[in-house]
Parts: structure tokens; C-alpha cells; sequence
């Protein structure tokens, strides 16, 4: 369906209000993107955009994402780390793709991807 | 360089975020009569004072822990190349306006590039700062307002949000297409 008024979208969040209701998440999660300027000339936005959503397909609860600046691994971005009982992960040299895959490894089976990590702090 | 007009337009707004704005105004002007793009930018975050804005267009300036401040330097160098200019307005305590001319029509001019993608990644992570943006082109114009659509909505939070950014993305690049084929 094609959206072009106000109206429309007001018909599909009543839709999706529906929907979302009926399931429940568990995790607690904090997915921090670092969008400097560095990170958002290496594609950080589409990284963050690529988040939401699977975040909003998976209809995961209870995770926030927010945004950083620079953090000065300017070679390294995008740059995403994800906080996660109590331990915070700091991965590099992401895409859209690879974001994808640390929501449904690490965000939602809490398997942290390795080889994509940068630093890792507990 | 960035590749699309839309990356420089959130790295802006990033630095509004960071100035604790909480209401960002974009707006796009485009005149085929005078061959003119205009971009501007305006918060009310917290300002610069006149030594830090005598600074801002350094690249080796930056208020953050860093060595180098590179958003407006990049800006500015990609006015000059299209024949444009940047001029920065900010008062401490009442906000910032960065406005960018271009040539319309010059080689060097990126693609406006994914504007409902810079404006949703901004909403999303940050539902209670106000965005407003206004497209104008010659005789055309549209706008929105995220609070006025979050009310209209009944959008409350990030979970209210999150299920319909898609179509809100796909409903302003209809508007945007809209307005390019001068709807």
C-alpha cells in the first residue's frame, strides 16, 4: 500500500498496535551507535536504520537504542556497542548486514559475535 | 566529503542533540529561478559564544574529547566548491542557525540522498526533541512536524514509535517525490 497522507499512517499504527500486543519481550538491552563524523561518513546511519529495524520486526521490548559521538576509533566505524547484563561490547567495522545479525545472535540469543569485536568491558 | 546532502544534514543535527536542543528546525529552498539551494539548520540548544564561534569552522576545533571537530569544516568546504557560502548565527543560551547556499545546478552538489532516513534515525532515538522540516521548491512546499505527528499519532514513546518508522520513511519520500516531480 502506497502512504501518502496522515490518515494512512494512522490506520497502520492502529494496525500495528494490535499486533504488538499480543507478544511480550524479555531482554534489557542498551545498543549505543556512534554517529560523529566519522561514523556517519562510514555508514553509521544506515547501520542505526538497519537497528530499528529489526528491533521493530523482531517486536523487541524493552531495548533502547541511542546515539554517541565520536569516540575516537574513527578508523573502526560504524561503531555499535551493546550493553547487556551488566557487560558492554563494543563492536567495529559494521554494515547494515552484520547489525542485523549481532540483534539476532547477541541481542536476542545472547551470543556474542566475536570476530566483529572490538573491546569488550565488564 | 559525504555522499548525500542528507549525511551533512544529520551530522548537524547531531551536533544540536549535543548541544541539549530540544526543538531543530531544517529547511530546504530551492529556487531554479536564482539557481540557489539553501540549507538551513536552527536549534535552540545552548549557542556558542563569540570565541568558540570564531573557532567552529577549524577542523582542528572541537568541544568534545578529541582531537578534531570535522561536521561544519566539511560543510563549509563543500559550499565553497559549489559556489555557495556558510554562515553560522548563535547566541550562548538561545541556540544555533547554520545556514549553507549552493549553486543548484553545480556538478559537485551531492544528491539530497535519504532525508526520511537522517530525519527517523534522529526520531527515533530521540522522540522528545521537536523536529520541523520544510521542503520548498519554487512554487511548491510541504512540511511536518514530529510533534504535532507524534500527537496526532498518539505516539508516546519508542515502543509506540519503533512499528510504524517504515511507513512514516516511506510516507515523507512520497511527499519529497511529490515535491521533485513539482506536485
Amino acid at each position: 500500500m502506497k502512504i501518502t497522507s496522515i490518515d494512512d499512517l494512522k490506520r497502520i499504527k492502529e494496525e500495528a498496535q494490535k499486533n504488538t500486543m499480543l507478544r511480550e519481550g524479555t531482554a534489557d538491552v542498551k545498543i549505543v551507535v556512534c554517529m560523529g563524523t566519522c561514523g556517519i561518513a562510514a555508514g553509521a546511519r544506515q547501520v542505526m536504520s538497519s537497528i530499528l529495524d529489526e528491533i521493530s520486526k523482531r517486536n523487541l521490548k524493552n531495548v533502547i537504542v541511542t546515539q554517541a559521538g565520536c569516540i575516537g576509533l574513527c578508523d573502526r566505524e560504524p561503531l555499535i556497542s551493546v550493553e547487556k547484563s551488566g557487560e558492554k561490547v563494543l563492536y567495529g567495522d559494521l554494515s547494515p548486514d552484520k547489525a542485523r545479525q549481532i540483534i539476532s545472535s547477541h541481542v536476542v540469543n545472547g551470543q556474542i559475535i566475536g570476530e566483529w569485536v572490538v573491546h569488550t568491558e565488564r | 566529503m559525504m555522499k548525500e546532502l542528507a549525511l551533512h544534514i544529520l551530522d548537524i543535527m547531531e551536533n544540536s542533540i549535543r548541544a541539549k536542543a530540544s526543538k531543530i528546525s531544517v529547511s530546504l529552498v530551492e529556487d531554479s529561478q536564482s539557481n540557489q539551494f539553501i540549507l538551513t539548520i536552527q536549534d535552540n540548544g545552548k549557542g556558542m559564544d563569540q570565541e568558540v564561534l570564531a573557532r567552529v569552522k577549524d577542523p582542528f576545533f572541537t568541544e568534545q574529547n578529541k582531537k578534531v571537530g570535522m561536521g561544519i569544516p566539511l560543510l563549509e568546504q563543500l559550499t565553497s566548491l559549489c559556489g555557495g557560502e556558510l554562515t553560522i548565527d548563535s547566541q550562548p543560551g538561545k541556540g544555533t542557525s547554520i545556514r549553507a547556499t549552493f549553486q543548484r545546478n553545480h556538478i559537485d552538489l551531492p544528491p539530497l540522498g535519504n532525508l526520511p532516513e537522517t530525519l527517523m534515525v534522529v526520531y527515533a532515538s530521540h522522540p522528545e526533541i521537536e523536529i520541523e522540516y520544510e521542503h520548498v521548491k519554487d512554487n511548491c512546499r510541504w512540511s511536518f512536524n514530529t510533534k504535532k505527528m507524534s500527537q496526532e499519532l498518539g505516539l508516546q514513546g519508542p515502543q509506540d514509535i519503533l512499528p510504524v518508522l517504515q511507513s512514516i520513511k516511506e510516507w515523507i519520500q512520497y511527499q519529497e517525490n511529490q515535491i521533485q516531480e513539482g506536485v
